[in-house]
């Protein structure tokens, strides 16, 4: 069967060489409580507490939901209405302030989870405070979920990191690559899925070759490498280009019969069931041509990215855009005060001269976009009937499917905005159906 | 760090290719032609070019400054018009019958309809076809090459084109029945022939071809496609004649039509699917047009009625959405 081809970008994976290095403690640390999809966490803790590492500060609410731990030891300085990431305020947007002792205490109750069964397995993904680390943000352990009659062939363990520059990801499979198979296993145990398949884009031979020789014995459990093209790591791309699948219109991954979990996630929930602590650091790549020196950096979730610069020797005088994420799904921010959350890998800073704003020429249906796009859509035709305000084109040429991996606007040589188009398409077509 | 932050919408990198890159890969894909027409018809080639492109752009800059949109002259895509103008046109045209032309093409079909990218038909493509109904004793009064290039002369056996052979173009001869002034395959391919500026030379046109291939500016669809059909069907209606065939190919406007004319992004079909449509098309009503028309060339009337059918092509290759429903 043909494969979903993708384009090749450059990869910019300047710091792929890079062992993770453990930042400075930042004085304060800011934690999001919708760092994830779904219900937002509901805070446990009070102004004025004291809280040390990797103690609960704030409990799921409901089953789409996931818990926050503190990850740095000090005090809770407030809890604002206030939502960092969105930029929204009110009830349901809070954040919590911890100002950082220094002392990175690790708080005693921890202890491994016990873990016998699929759902004591997933009490624990939950707990340990897991949640779509790829960038998705939605919880993990309600993923792992299987409805009745779920027919589960394939886990696909996502270790494409097909994005330009981050490498936090290939990082994980190097470093930790004990906790990315341990977390394979369990998942091979406790969901009884056919194959567990780790996929690894061919850019990253260290850590295929560290993750093959540990899955060499393993029944079930593989290591398959992939052509290193954007958007391999898209969910729909990934599971039709490694098992043939192609997910319906409107439907889940599970309807096929199989579940896309990222790499660092596996290896989170894997380190939580052993040693019990839940996820408080990750490593972050910060690189970019405004940063002086590149680098992964462990850093408490909630370091403002100020800090996490500032560890990497500062950005330039004509620093002018700043991308959490990465280049091709990230999103600019406006300022430097702006907390990581956990799904942040990685952090850029541009220059001027590679912040321009791009100029939108006239079409000239080139037809690359549609050529481009890995699940067939029209994008040139899409922007004309969002042009036209026509819901009816809209919903034919079915824009609610576009994944939003930006190979549309990348490839425009008129320098379209089409990933925009597309999302404010998606929109049109939503309010649409409200009414 | 600057006083304030650009915010943007993802992707924030893009393809280095820009519309005037590609243009001007167009532009370069032109250029052993355009060397071909001046060996070939002598200088007066390029006079006529250089009246053709000057022209075209000029009238560019007056209709957007006219029209008050944004100057866009620098993106070379009215240099390619002037350019596929100029390459249609015998030798000896009046250089204000040139200009006319270019105006149709620029003001009446390009720019009146909205500017680039808004255009239904090849702007060339209508020059060629209103100018050739207009002009039809100048548009085909065609001259003989002026030069015989030495390197066209494979051996020393092998003669000089004589006036006779060269001066109408082939497929007027053969529309006449005079067959034995017809040129040699060699004189055909590379191009030392009677015909229009930039259609005689296959071998300069492949070169292009090859070159926008390579570049990723065309897609082999349309070329492939139109140039197979005309090579197919002239082979079975004439008789399974292998040089009838080829005669055909290389003859007329089939290469430059093929290759930059029908290839026009704005007026092709954007699908793969839609393309090699586009090209069968084409390739159809060249060879009827040819065989069973009343004019000897065929290419430009195909490729303009082909243009006006692109919006319906577009419709019926819309793409399949992987796991769509209902389509």
């Amino acid at each position: 069967m043909k494969k979903i081809k993708g384009l090749h970008i450059p990869h910019c994976k300047n710091t792929a060489q890079l062992v993770p290095e453990t930042m400075p403690i930042p004085p304060e640390v800011r934690l999001s409580m919708s760092m994830h999809g779904g219900a937002p966490a509901k805070p446990v803790v009070a102004v004025g507490d004291q809280v040390k590492v990797g103690q609960l500060i704030a409990e799921a609410d409901g089953k789409v939901s996931s818990p926050v731990h503190a990850s740095v030891s000090g005090k809770v300085k407030s809890i604002d209405e206030f939502d960092p990431i969105t930029g929204e305020k009110g009830e349901k947007s809070a954040s919590i302030v911890i100002t950082a002792d220094g002392e990175q205490t690790i708080f005693e109750g921890l202890s491994p989870p016990v873990v016998t069964n699929t759902s004591e397995f997933l009490a624990a993904v939950r707990d340990s405070g897991v949640v779509g680390l790829g960038g998705a943000g939605y919880p993990t352990a309600p993923k792992l979920t299987l409805r009745e009659g779920t027919n589960l062939d394939y886990i696909l363990i996502n270790g494409a990191e097909c994005e330009p520059y981050i490498t936090s990801d290939t990082r994980t499979m190097v470093d930790d690559a004990e906790y990315v198979f341990e977390g394979s296993m369990l998942l091979k145990k406790y969901l009884g899925p056919k194959k567990v398949i780790i996929c690894i884009e061919d850019n990253k031979p260290e850590a295929i070759e560290k993750l093959k020789a540990l899955t060499v014995d393993s029944d079930g459990l593989e290591v398959c490498p992939l052509p290193s093209r954007y958007p391999q790591g898209e969910r729909k791309v990934l599971v039709y280009n490694v098992t043939n699948r192609i997910v319906p219109e409107g439907g889940r991954l599970t309807d096929v019969g199989c579940i896309v979990v990222n790499c660092t996630t596996v290896a989170v929930f894997a380190r939580y069931i052993k040693t019990g602590m839940p996820l408080t650091h990750r490593s972050i790549t910060v690189d970019g041509s405004a940063v002086k020196s590149p680098k992964n950096v462990i850093a408490p979730i909630g370091t403002p990215i100020r800090a996490l610069f500032e560890f990497c020797g500062g950005i330039s005088e004509d620093a002018k855009k700043i991308i959490m994420g990465g280049p091709m799904m990230g999103s600019a921010v406006p300022s430097l005060d702006m907390p990581t959350v956990k799904v942040t890998g990685s952090v850029m800073a541009f220059t001027a001269k590679d912040a321009k704003a791009f100029e939108p020429t006239p079409c000239i249906k080139c037809g690359r976009c549609i050529q481009n796009c890995p699940i067939n859509l029209m994008p040139s035709h899409i922007e004309d009937a969002y042009e036209l305000k026509n819901v009816d084109l809209l919903n034919k040429y079915k824009v609610n499917m576009c994944v939003e991996c930006g190979c549309c606007a990348y490839v425009c040589p008129a320098r379209r905005p089409l990933s925009h188009v597309m999302v404010l398409s998606k929109n049109m077509q939503w309010e649409a159906r409200q009414k | 760090m600057t006083d304030k932050l650009t915010v943007s919408f993802f992707p924030h990198i893009r393809h280095k290719t820009t519309t005037s890159n590609i243009m001007l890969d167009v532009v370069i894909a032109l250029i052993p032609t355009f060397i071909a027409s001046i060996l070939i018809f002598g200088p007066r080639a390029a006079l006529v070019t250089a009246v053709c492109v000057f022209s075209c752009v000029g009238f560019e800059g007056i209709c957007q400054k006219i029209l008050k949109r944004p100057v866009t002259v620098g993106d070379f895509s009215a240099v390619i018009t002037g350019l596929l103008i100029a390459f249609n046109l015998p030798v000896t045209i009046p250089l204000w019958q040139a200009m006319f032309g270019c105006s149709v093409a620029i003001i009446l079909v390009k720019q009146l309809y909205g500017g680039l990218g808004k255009n239904f038909a090849n702007p060339a493509v209508v020059a060629r076809v209103v100018m050739f109904l207009a002009f039809s004793a100048t548009m085909t009064a065609w001259n003989l090459p002026e030069y015989t290039p030495s390197w066209v002369l494979l051996s020393d056996t092998m003669a000089a084109p004589t006036p006779t052979m060269a001066g109408p173009t082939p497929l007027a001869l053969l529309a006449r029945g005079e067959v034995e002034y017809l040129p040699s395959m060699w004189h055909m391919f590379a191009g030392i022939r009677g015909g229009s500026l930039g259609e005689t030379s296959a071998l300069a046109l492949l070169l292009g071809g090859v070159y926008l291939l390579v570049r990723r500016v065309i897609t082999w669809h349309i070329p492939v496609t139109f140039i197979a059909t005309v090579a197919v069907l002239s082979f079975l209606f004439g008789s399974l004649s292998l040089d009838f065939m080829l005669f055909h190919m290389f003859a007329g406007g089939l290469f430059l039509g093929a290759i930059f004319m029908a290839t026009d992004y704005v007026t092709s079909p954007q699908t793969s699917k839609g393309r090699i449509i586009f090209g069968i098309g084409c390739g159809f009503l060249t060879v009827i047009i040819r065989l069973f028309g009343s004019y000897p060339e065929g290419a430009s009337f195909a490729i303009l009625f082909m243009n006006v059918l692109v919006p319906f092509i577009n419709k019926v290759t819309m793409t399949k959405p992987l796991g769509g429903k209902g389509i």
